[in-house]
Parts: C-alpha cells; sequence; structure tokens
C-alpha cells in the first residue's frame, strides 16, 4: 500500500515495537560499562565531538544487539532537554531555520517560555516529539506521514494532500504548513528533498521538525543540537542507552533521565513522546503554562 | 383559502403543472441561471486563484488550519439531510401531506451533498492528489472514514431521488412526444426503464423505495458522525467531546429541514405551485423545527455546562473564549438568532404565517453555518502548548468560494427542474386515488348505515355530512388526507 523506499511501522504493529518508556528504561539492556566507557574514552582521545560517539553507539548498539536478547539493534532515537542550563536564546530554532530554508514562522523547535507555578518563568523548547504513538500518523488519510523503524515521524511532501489534519491532530503544535511558496532554498550538492530532508519545503504541504534524519545516519547531531550553546540538548540512542550534547558530554541514558526527575511533557495525551525534560526552575512538571 | 372544487381541479392538471418548468420555464428563468452561474464561475476563479497562490491566500495559518472551508463541508452535507429525512421518515410513517415536498426534498438533498463534498477540494492543500485516498488510503483515518461514508450517502441519496422518478418519467415521456421534445423524451424512456406501471413494477418500485428510504436514515446519522469524528478523534478541547456525533445529527436534520422550507418556499413561487404547496406545508415543516432547534438548544448546554464548571485548562479556556471571550458575540448571535427565536415563531401560532416562517428558516441556515465556523475555528485558534489563541480572517477568496457554492444550490435545482418533473406525479395521484377510495368505501358504509342516498364526495349541499364522516372516523389516515381535510376545513 504504501510504496515508498522508506521502511515504515504498520499502524497494527506499532505496539510491539513500541520501545519502553522511562519506568523500564534501565530493564533494556543497558549499555554494557564497558562499551560505555570505551564511548567516552574515544571521546576523550580524539576532540572530535558528537560524529564519532553516535558512530559509537551505532557500533556498539550492533554488538549489543548481537549479544543481548533479541533486542532491535537500530537506533530508537531520543532527546533530552536539560532545563536547568536553557537561557531561551533560541539559537536552536535559527538553527534550524537556517539548516532547512523556513520561514521565520516555522519553528519546527520553538522554544516557549512557561510560567512555573510556583512563579518562575523557564525556558522550554518544543522539537517534534517523535511520538510512538503518533496521533499524527494515524490521522493521516494517506499515510503520508509515516513512522521509521528506528522511531522517527517523518512526512512525504510528495504524498501529502494537505489535509491538515495531522495538525488537528498533534497536541504539540509541533506541525506548520507551507501556506504559500515556501523561499527559496539553499542547495546542498548531491541532497534531494526527501522525507528526511524536505528542503526545499513544498508548498501546500504540512512540515515539521525531523530530527535532522539525514544527519543522524551519518553520526552527526542534528542542527539545534550542535548550535545550542548551553549544551541543553542531548541526542541520545535507547538501544545503546547514550546521549550526547554540543559539549560532548556523553550521558548513560536511563542514569540520566533517572537521577535528574526527568519528565515527559504533556504525557496525559498518550503518544508517549521521545523527548524529555529534566526540570531545574521548580517545574511542576506538566502543569506549568506558558506565559508569552 | 382553496376550495373543494380548486383543491380537486389542480389534481387534473398536476401533470401539466410539474412539467411545465420543462416545457415554459419563463422569461426570469434563464436571467437566474445567468446570474447564479456567474456567481460560481467567479468563485471558481477564486478557487484556482487560491490554488495558484496556497492556501494563505484563504486566511488560513499555523493557527487556524482549519477554517471556512471544513465548515462549509459540515454545513452543506448537513443540510442534505434535512431533505432525505422530510422524505423518508415522511414516507414511512405514511404522512401523505409530503407528496407534493417529496420531488424538491429528495433533489436538494442531492444537490447539497454534491456541493458539501465538493468543499473538500478547496480545503485541501492539494486537491491534484485527491486520488491518493483510493489508491493508498490509510484505514485508521476519520477523513478516510468521511470519504467512503459521504460517497456511500451521496450515491444513496440519488438513488432516493431517481427511484421515485422511474413512473414519472413515462408519465412525463408522454407529454414530451406529444410536445415534439424527441431528444430529452428518449432520454426519459432510457431512464424509465420500460416503466409500464403493472402491478409487479409497482410492488417491486414500492419494495424498493421502502428499503432505501429506511437505510438512507442511518447512512445520513453515521455520515454526520463521521464527520464529527473527523474533530473529536483529535484531542483538542471541545473537538474531543463524546457529545460531538450527536449534536452533528441534531445539527444537520434542524439545518436541513429549514433549508427544505426555504427551497420548497422558492419554487412554490417561481413556478407557481401554490395549488399543491400551501402554507399548511410551511407550517408542518416548521413545527418539525421545533423540537429540532429545542434539542440543539439543550445539547449544546448539555456540550459546555461540564466543562465549564469544573475542567482542565486549555477547555475552560477555549470555552470561556466562546461563552463570554472573543467569539462570544458569535456565539450569542447563533444562541438567540438560530435557537431561541426560530423556535419561538414556529411554536407560536401567532407567528406561524409563511413569511415568518421563512425568516425563522433562514435565520437557522445562518447561524448554524456560524455556528461551525466557531466549532471549526475556536479550538484551531487555540494553542495547545502556549495557551494563546490565533485568529481567522475571511479573505475574499474563501467568501467567493462560500458564495458560489451557496449559488449552487439553486442554480443546480433549477437545471435539474428543467429536465425533471418538480412533483412526484405518480406519488400524488396515487395518494390522491387512494384516498378518494377509502373516502368512498366510509362513505358508502355511512350510507348504508343512515340509509341515506344522497351524501356524496364533493356536494355541496351535503357538506355537514362529510364533516360528520370525517369526524366520525377514527383512520388516522383520513384525518392527515391532504384533500379531505382541507374539505372538512371548509366546511
Ligand atoms: S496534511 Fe499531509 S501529512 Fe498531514 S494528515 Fe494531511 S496528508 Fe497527512
Ligand atoms: S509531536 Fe506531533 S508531529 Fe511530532 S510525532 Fe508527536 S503528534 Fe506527530
Amino acid at each position: 500500500m504504501l510504496n515508498n523506499e522508506y521502511t515504515r511501522v504498520k499502524i497494527s504493529s506499532h505496539r510491539q515495537r513500541q520501545v519502553d518508556s522511562t519506568s523500564d528504561l534501565p530493564a533494556r539492556g543497558p549499555l554494557s560499562r564497558r562499551a560505555f566507557l570505551g564511548g567516552i574514552g574515544t571521546l576523550g582521545a580524539t576532540t572530535i565531538a558528537a560524529t564519532s560517539v553516535i558512530e559509537l553507539f551505532a557500533q556498539s548498539a550492533q554488538a549489543q544487539g548481537t549479544a543481548s536478547t533479541g533486542t532491535s539493534s537500530l537506533h530508537q532515537w531520543a532527546m533530552v532537554f536539560d532545563l536547568r542550563n536553557c537561557d531561551g536564546c533560541k539559537a536552536c530554532t535559527m538553527a534550524c531555520q537556517q539548516r532547512h530554508s523556513l520561514t521565520s514562522e516555522q519553528t519546527w523547535i520553538k522554544v516557549y517560555t512557561m510560567q512555573s507555578s510556583a512563579g518562575q518563568t523557564y525556558h522550554m523548547a518544543r522539537p517534534c516529539m517523535m511520538c510512538e504513538d503518533p496521533p499524527c500518523m494515524y490521522v493521516c488519510p494517506v499515510g503520508a506521514t509515516f513512522r521509521t523503524d528506528e522511531g522517527l515521524v517523518l512526512v512525504d511532501q510528495e504524498a501529502c494532500i494537505g489535509c491538515r489534519t495531522c495538525m488537528a491532530a498533534c497536541p504539540y503544535e509541533a506541525r506548520y504548513f507551507n501556506w504559500t511558496t515556501p523561499p527559496p532554498a539553499t542547495k546542498i550538492p548531491g541532497m534531494k528533498q526527501s522525507p528526511e530532508w524536505p528542503v526545499p519545503q513544498i508548498k501546500d504541504t504540512v512540515g515539521k521538525c525531523v530530527w535532522c534524519a539525514d544527519r543522524l545516519p551519518h553520526g552527526e547531531l542534528p542542527a539545534c543540537v550542535a548550535g545550542c550553546p548551553m549544551g541543553v540538548i542531548y541526542i541520545g540512542d535507547l538501544t545503546t542507552d547514550a546521549a550526547i550534547n554540543s559539549a560532548g558530554n556523553v550521558v548513560k541514558l536511563s542514569d540520566f533521565l533517572r537521577n535528574n526527575d526527568a519528565y515527559r511533557f504533556q504525557e496525559e495525551y498518550g503518544t508517549n513522546p521521545r523527548v524529555w525534560y529534566i526540570p531545574g526552575h521548580g517545574q511542576d512538571l506538566n502543569n506549568d503554562s506558558a506565559s508569552s | 383559502m382553496t376550495t373543494t372544487t380548486s383543491n380537486i381541479a389542480p389534481i387534473a392538471h398536476l401533470r401539466k403543472a410539474a412539467m411545465r418548468p420543462v416545457f415554459e420555464p419563463g422569461k426570469r428563468y434563464w436571467l437566474a441561471v445567468c446570474i447564479l452561474a456567474a456567481i460560481v464561475a467567479w468563485g471558481i476563479v477564486a478557487w484556482i486563484i487560491q490554488v495558484h497562490r496556497g492556501l494563505g491566500s484563504a486566511g488560513y495559518n499555523n493557527h487556524a488550519f482549519w477554517a471556512i472551508y471544513i465548515a462549509n463541508v459540515v454545513t452543506f452535507v448537513g443540510v442534505s439531510y434535512g431533505g432525505a429525512v422530510v422524505s423518508a421518515i415522511l414516507r414511512l410513517t405514511g404522512a401523505t401531506w409530503r407528496a407534493p415536498l417529496t420531488r424538491i426534498a429528495e433533489a436538494t438533498a442531492v444537490v447539497t451533498v454534491l456541493i458539501g463534498a465538493s468543499f473538500i477540494f478547496p480545503h485541501l492543500g492539494r486537491p491534484e492528489r485527491f486520488l491518493e485516498l483510493i489508491y493508498r488510503p490509510n484505514l485508521s483515518s476519520p477523513i478516510f472514514w468521511d470519504f467512503i461514508a459521504i460517497s456511500t450517502y451521496a450515491f444513496a441519496s440519488i438513488v432516493f431521488f431517481y427511484l421515485p422518478l422511474l413512473p414519472d418519467l413515462s408519465v412525463g415521456h408522454e407529454q414530451l412526444v406529444d410536445k415534439g421534445r424527441n431528444r430529452l423524451a428518449r432520454i426519459y424512456s432510457k431512464m424509465s426503464w420500460k416503466w409500464n406501471g403493472n402491478t409487479r413494477q409497482r410492488k417491486l418500485l414500492n419494495g424498493s423505495i421502502g428499503l432505501i428510504a429506511i437505510l438512507i436514515i442511518p447512512l445520513a446519522v453515521s455520515v454526520h458522525s463521521v464527520l464529527s469524528w473527523a474533530f473529536s478523534l483529535t484531542s483538542r478541547p471541545w473537538w474531543h467531546e463524546s457529545i460531538w456525533a450527536p449534536y452533528f445529527v441534531v445539527a444537520a436534520l434542524y439545518s436541513g429541514i429549514a433549508l427544505v422550507i426555504l427551497i420548497v418556499a422558492l419554487f412554490r413561487k417561481i413556478y407557481h405551485l401554490e395549488d399543491y404547496i400551501n402554507e399548511r406545508h410551511f407550517v408542518r415543516l416548521g413545527l418539525i423545527l421545533v423540537p429540532f432547534g429545542a434539542t440543539y438548544l439543550y445539547l449544546t448546554v448539555a456540550d459546555f455546562l461540564p466543562g465549564s464548571y469544573v475542567g482542565e485548562h486549555g477547555v475552560v479556556s477555549v470555552f470561556a473564549a466562546v461563552i463570554i471571550g472573543r467569539y462570544a458575540l458569535w456565539f450569542w448571535l447563533f444562541v438567540f438568532g438560530g435557537c431561541i427565536l426560530p423556535v419561538l415563531i414556529m411554536a407560536l401560532p401567532w407567528t406561524r404565517r409563511i413569511g415568518t416562517i421563512l425568516i425563522g428558516a433562514a435565520l437557522v441556515d445562518a447561524s448554524l453555518w456560524l455556528k461551525r465556523i466557531i466549532m471549526v475555528v475556536g479550538p484551531a485558534n487555540y494553542g495547545r502548548v502556549s495557551g494563546l489563541f490565533g485568529s481567522y480572517h475571511f479573505t475574499w477568496i474563501s467568501i467567493s468560494v462560500t458564495l458560489a457554492g451557496v449559488a449552487a444550490i439553486p442554480l443546480l435545482l433549477l437545471l435539474v427542474f428543467r429536465v425533471v418533473p418538480i412533483l412526484s406525479i405518480t406519488e400524488m395521484e396515487e395518494i390522491v386515488d387512494h384516498e378518494t377510495k377509502l373516502l368512498e368505501e366510509k362513505l358508502q358504509s355511512l350510507k348504508d348505515f343512515n340509509h341515506s342516498d344522497q351524501i356524496s364526495l364533493g356536494d355541496p349541499s351535503r357538506k355537514i355530512g362529510i364533516r360528520e364522516i370525517v369526524h366520525a372516523s377514527s383512520s388516522a389516515q383520513l384525518a392527515t388526507s391532504t384533500s379531505l381535510e382541507i374539505q372538512a376545513e371548509e366546511i
């Protein structure tokens, strides 16, 4: 039915491949101490940061896959926002918009200024949450929104009929439509418009954050992660249980989340987002509201 | 108003009256067609410009991703239900007064569902990819269900229009041949499938009409429910309400019957059908509106009260915006102009005149469109992360396209009745035959009882006798029968 070269998760089978949520993170074959430290060691040895580490994720994931109990060897991408360090500078938004030639309204990663219940303000960036149960995908009448085996929810703009039902369904307002002809894009040689590299955007279709799906396989950091001067954003892999930020800080994902009381935003919508937030300003988890 | 004779006479001229628009639609017919066609053409031009410039030219933005066109889909497919139901329910309950209205009602149902469905095209950013719904559908999408439900219902309403037309086509065929309109006559004879009115054919036809009249009711319920699920299967505040499906069904009936009133009045006027359609028809249709209007008001309260009383931040914010905030003016306009006032007009005996009923019906349709706009735009405007409202403005493009849809209703109906009889000839004749027979039987039994030889149908000197008969008769059929009741009223 979906004659696309991308591997797509069939709706019926998504529950089987669903990756565990925070509570059972430790249970999912954590990176062996040696492999994890090995990763760190490599990082220490070479000064190039992110690139090689993510590649290491890949290698260790392969090792894991063969060694552990039938866990998929695929990456299962995740993101963590360490809100303790976010000062709301919007560098992530700008890096993303520049990389994808977006208009200023198309804030694929959007920084909200939030008001905590204790009265403090703090900043919270919202990319696409890459939900494990993505309502945007279920409601898309033509399967233009799909989910890859690595847990990325992408849009095939060549198939999108522009009905915007996905915008209605997304609880995080993460989708942005191209209401008029998109601005001309800076061409990158050898890169063709695709769901992973949706540049330029296509008029009258929907677009959204893709976690720079074109970069991840090459071990490169997404634009927002790389562009954050404060090292707030971590890109991670649930399979290898590791995450890294722009400062080259590598963490063991499950410990990082557990030890810092990480939460997922508006979890009550039941979409199982793949994005975690680490509170630090007296946030009342899900009950805060934006103030601007 | 109507005398006994003038009530009988038109029955004889029924065939002529029903075919008049086909033969001599009148001078103003062309004028009307031209004006309406110009409005529709202008709308199509606007749509082409919109496709060229992008959906933003219709006022859409990321905080109003759904707006006027989907509201139009809901409104037009909604009003279609009225035509189908007036005809289907009144058929099934054997309400004989429906007969002069059914053809107009059924045609309205067909025309409006087709227009409603075509509003999907301006709604889509990429209308040229529409066929993907057929060759790569996602079965879990409520939009796909909508597509299936609307097409099934549209097909059923066409069948429901066509079946009762069969015998009339063969009646019309004779007249066409008489007048030398051979081309249309040939089409009529093809379309009437060798209808000759024998008992077997009649039985088969009545059976099929009965079946489709039953089928079309759950079908229409399903269409409006599925339409509501396009909204309520998302987690947006106010859309995510279980009451929306029945809410949509009632809204469809309410606005649909109001539209039937308007359309019947229009065609009664331009094609001089006053002999067949009189104030009583409007009063009855108006009375049917009352319970639906009241139910809709009730559902509105039931929809808003729990969420406004206590609830999540999002629901409270949206409800506040609707009831006392940015949409309040439009909302209360709907409550008073679309529910309370029309219901009062139809319910109070001294305001129940054709003129006021028409005003009431027009108010219902206009304000239910407004209500749909609020229902669509309000929750779409609300940003669920920021808690802020965006805005939506109509543009000349979206208004032109919408007006084209409105103009297309009378335009298509004018064109339809240019080729098919506007009244259900056979149905009306059958009812008159049937009732005359019934009356004669009653008369006979009364005669036998009274040993009175002189009472006969339509005999002015014996009117008292007829009144007695009608009163004495416990038969509901008689009480509702068109011809008899009028006689009784005059007496
Ligand atoms: S706008 Fe495109 S991606 Fe979104 S639901 Fe419609 S067809 Fe699917
Ligand atoms: S955040 Fe929105 S767009 Fe992203 S996967 Fe979830 S529902 Fe879809």
